[in-house]
Formats: C-alpha cells, sequence, structure tokens
C-alpha cells in the first residue's frame, strides 16, 4: 500500500495522463503541474516522457524552473522519464541543451538510434524483485555517466537505463505505457521517503 | 528484443501530446521550428497552401530533402506520403523517418485502398473527418488520428467540424447498449471491436491531433478546448510574417489553451498571419479532406 500523497506531473508537453492513470491506480492525488505556484502544493513531482527540447523551453520561459530547482533542494522527490532523465541530467551528450541538472549524470539523446530502432526488452531491476519488468524504449536516451552519489539500479546491454541519487530517480524508458505500477510504488514509496 | 511494436509506436504518439508538429521545408526552417519548442516537424518540399497553389500531382518529398530536415534536428520528424502509395512509405521508412503521414494533402495514388499500415515498423498518422473514418484508419494500422479540417487554407472551421464531428460520435456511442454497437458499426463504416472498444474508453484508442487550417495561438487553444490531445500547424508557421514568434506563441498557446490571461499575452503583437481562405469559394476538386476512403 502506499500512503495518501498528493504527487505533481509535470504537464507542459508529453505524456502527462498516462502517469497521471498508473498513479491514480496506486491511489495517490495528482495534480497536473503547468504554472510555478502549482510546484508548492505538491509533495513529488513526476517529469514525463515527450519532447525534452518542448518541456525545456516552456520550463525555463515560463518561471517554473526556477520553483522546481530550489523545492528541490528542499527535498521533493522528483522523477524523470525519457525527456524527464534528459531534463533531470546535469550535462547532455554532445549538443548544447538546457536542462534542470538535478542529477550527477551524462545523457546521450536519441542514444538506441531514430523511431524504427524504439523497442522493447525485459529489465532485471533487483529493488523491484526476480519479476523482469518490460522496458519501452522509444527515442530513448541512454546514461553514459555517473557520477558519485549516483546509484545505478537497472542497466540494458550493460549501459545504465533506470538510476537514483536520493529522492530522485530517472529512468529512459516508459513504465507508464505498461500496467505494471512496480516502479512507480517505488518512487512513491522508498525514494520519496528516503 | 522487439522492435516496431505496436506500444512503442502508439508510444511516439502518446510522447508528442499537448504539443506541436509543424511544417518545414528547409533545414533552417526545422531549425527554428525546434527552437521554439515544436515536439515534431513534418518534412516537405512545399507547405500545403503552395501545393494548393501549384496544383498538379503533389508526392512524396525529395529524399534529399528530409534527409537534410532529419540532420538538422533532435526531435522527431514525419514525411508524408501519398494515400495508398506503399512504395513511397517504403521508402519513407528506409530514410529512417519517425513518422509517416499518409495525407490526402498529396494526390492518391490509390482511389480505394489506404496503405496496410501494420506492414510497417514505423508508426503511421492518418487524417479523418468523422468517427468511421479514424476507425478505419486504425484498424490498416494507424497509430494517430488528426482531423483532416481543409489543409492550407489559414481557415480552422473545417477542423473544427471534424473535431466536434468526431467527439459527438463518440459520445453517442458511449450512450448505446451493447446490441446497438453491431448497427453503428455497420452504419460508420467500422470494426465492431474498435468501436467496442471505443465506447468503453469515451475517446478514439490512439492521440488525436487537431489538423487543417490552425494559424494562430487562438486557432490552436480553441482546438485543444475542444478535445485535440496536439496540433499540426502546416502553412500558419512560415508563410506568416514572423514564423519564430507565431510558432512559439502557438507551442505555449497548446500547452495553456485554458488560460486566456496567457492566450491573450502571447497573441500580441504577432505580425501578419497567413492570408485566409473562405472554404465555401473551394470547388468540389479543390477539397483535399474528400481525398481518403
Amino acid at each position: 500500500m502506499v500512503e495518501p500523497m498528493r504527487v505533481g506531473i509535470l504537464a507542459l508537453q508529453g505524456a502527462f495522463r498516462e502517469h497521471a492513470q498508473v498513479l491514480g491506480r496506486l491511489g495517490v492525488e495528482t495534480r497536473l503541474v503547468r504554472r510555478p505556484a502549482e510546484l508548492e502544493e505538491i509533495e513529488a513531482l513526476v517529469i514525463p516522457g515527450g519532447e525534452s527540447t518542448a518541456i525545456g523551453r516552456l520550463l525555463f520561459e515560463y518561471g517554473l524552473a526556477e520553483k522546481l530547482l530550489a523545492r528541490a533542494r528542499e527535498g521533493l522527490p522528483v522523477f524523470g522519464t525519457c525527456a524527464g532523465m534528459v531534463l533531470m541530467a546535469r550535462e547532455i551528450e554532445g549538443i548544447e541543451q538546457r536542462t534542470l541538472g538535478l542529477m550527477d549524470i551524462t545523457v546521450r539523446r536519441n542514444a538506441f538510434g531514430r523511431q524504427i530502432e524504439s523497442f522493447e526488452a525485459e529489465l532485471q531491476i533487483t529493488v523491484l524483485g526476480d519479476k523482469p519488468f518490460r522496458g519501452v524504449f522509444i527515442r530513448a536516451p541512454l546514461v553514459t555517466r555517473v557520477g558519485a552519489g549516483v546509484e545505478v539500479l537497472a542497466e540494458f546491454e550493460g549501459k545504465p537505463v533506470l538510476v537514483r541519487q536520493g529522492r530522485l530517480l530517472a529512468c529512459a524508458f516508459h513504465p507508464e505505457l505498461t500496467d505494471d505500477p512496480r516502479l512507480h510504488r517505488y518512487f512513491l514509496g522508498e525514494v520519496a521517503k528516503a | 528484443m522487439v522492435k516496431g511494436t505496436w506500444t512503442v509506436k502508439k508510444g511516439l504518439a502518446e510522447m508528442l501530446k499537448g504539443g506541436v508538429i509543424m511544417d518545414v521545408t528547409t533545414p533552417e526552417q526545422a531549425k527554428i521550428a525546434e527552437e521554439a519548442g515544436a515536439c515534431a516537424v513534418m518534412a516537405l518540399e512545399r507547405v500545403p497552401a503552395d501545393i494548393r497553389a501549384a496544383g498538379g500531382v503533389a508526392r512524396m518529398a525529395d529524399p534529399e530533402i528530409i534527409l537534410r530536415i532529419m540532420d538538422a534536428v533532435t526531435i522527431p520528424v514525419m514525411a508524408k506520403c501519398r494515400i495508398g502509395h506503399f512504395v513511397e512509405a517504403q521508402i519513407l521508412e528506409a530514410l529512417g523517418v519517425d513518422f509517416i503521414d499518409e495525407s490526402e494533402v498529396l494526390t492518391p495514388a490509390d482511389e480505394e485502398h489506404h496503405i496496410d499500415k501494420h506492414a510497417f515498423k514505423v508508426p503511421f498518422v492518418c487524417g479523418a473527418r468523422d468517427l468511421g473514418e479514424a476507425l478505419r484508419r486504425i484498424a490498416e494500422g494507424a497509430a494517430m488520428i488528426r482531423t483532416k479540417g481543409e489543409a492550407g487554407t489559414g481557415n480552422v472551421v473545417e477542423a473544427v467540424r471534424h473535431m466536434r464531428r468526431i467527439n459527438a460520435e463518440i459520445r453517442r456511442l458511449q450512450g448505446m447498449r451493447r446490441e446497438e454497437l453491431m448497427k453503428a458499426a455497420k452504419e460508420m463504416g467500422a470494426p465492431y471491436e474498435l468501436v467496442l472498444e471505443v465506447a468503453e474508453l469515451g475517446r478514439l484508442p490512439v492521440v488525436n491531433f487537431a489538423a487543417g487550417g490552425i494559424a494562430t495561438p487562438a486557432d490552436a487553444a480553441l482546438m485543444m478546448q475542444l478535445g485535440a490531445d496536439g496540433v499540426f500547424v502546416g502553412s500558419g508557421i512560415f508563410k506568416s510574417k514572423d514564423p519564430m514568434k507565431r510558432a512559439r506563441a502557438i507551442v505555449a498557446a497548446t500547452t495553456y489553451y485554458d488560460d486566456p490571461q496567457v492566450l491573450a499575452e502571447i497573441s500580441r503583437d504577432l505580425g501578419e498571419p497567413m492570408p485566409g481562405i473562405d472554404t465555401s469559394s473551394l470547388l468540389p476538386h479543390q477539397r483535399l479532406q474528400e481525398r481518403g476512403w
């Protein structure tokens, strides 16, 4: 069981509806976040998949980035998936792109290639138990460098695809596009309560 | 590891939601679109307004143009093929485009059949004017639907008509008893299983964007308030006086579609929009939306 909690989902662009559905099924209250003030009302935040350039531009232009960074410094738990992971990274490989830089990781965008290379694969995620987790990778990024203090929780072909740094969690795949709520539950439980 | 599954095809469309897909004809335009916050670009030789003006047979763009645009940006690149022209689609897939639009804006290559889109690893988007048409395209494998509207006119009236019609038909199905759904399926020429699914979900089983005539931030917000998952802007951006400013404003309007204060602010001083066409002045053969079966 997950304790009652108000979870924000950054709803500037991307797959925010799917995250709201998974979180709703876990019994937590969700809020779509589009304005800085809405970041005050939440106890955890999900940054969904979408296009990191599109989300990033609105994030900085509409004053959300500053507020989000301040809340993260106070310990707000944040879970980023795909584009969300890109936005949480300190560094993007090979291109100039403004990010939040919350996590000490370097990320390579579209690391597996274009859409025709998008794939599904079974992942072994020890913290979620023995049953494999279905990883849905869509024009997915990869983590190419992890700093001290960043734990690698899952790899695909030897590269990190799920990482954690304290109350921050990020993955390269899309748990919101599966029926498996274990990773969201892990975020609300282990990560957010750390 | 499996590639090109229905989940990853439909999933890419889900990632585009709440975003703006912009028509571009050069790498420079593609960079402006990306910088402005587009969630994808549509690589074309000509925007619909110019296709309309040029007349003749409109075909898939030259691969050289598409490849140069793919090299210029990091966001997904879409390209159009003619309705039923599965070889153009095979070529686009071989080029590595991220999404194919089987589009009525180009001259149809087949007057009875659309492409079997399940046969491809790359996802497809198709236009629709009503629910039956949308469900036929989904049954053929379309991972995303858009309204047809009337492309290249800068007039949103047809996109509004199509979005309202699709959503009204979905609401009608939701009120039906199960045995009535077979009759509805028969009448709208749609597969029964998809009709059942729509009645249950209360929406299409794939993402539904608005397209065809969107020219202003207010147009984009109107379509979002009518229930669109996102918008395509064709001629509206690069046929206007200040494409960067207009592109940024339409992106913001698609996110803050329900906030009139933000919409008022971003609609200020955008310069001349594209010139529009009264769609009632179009002759039957000039109505692109009639293409598709």
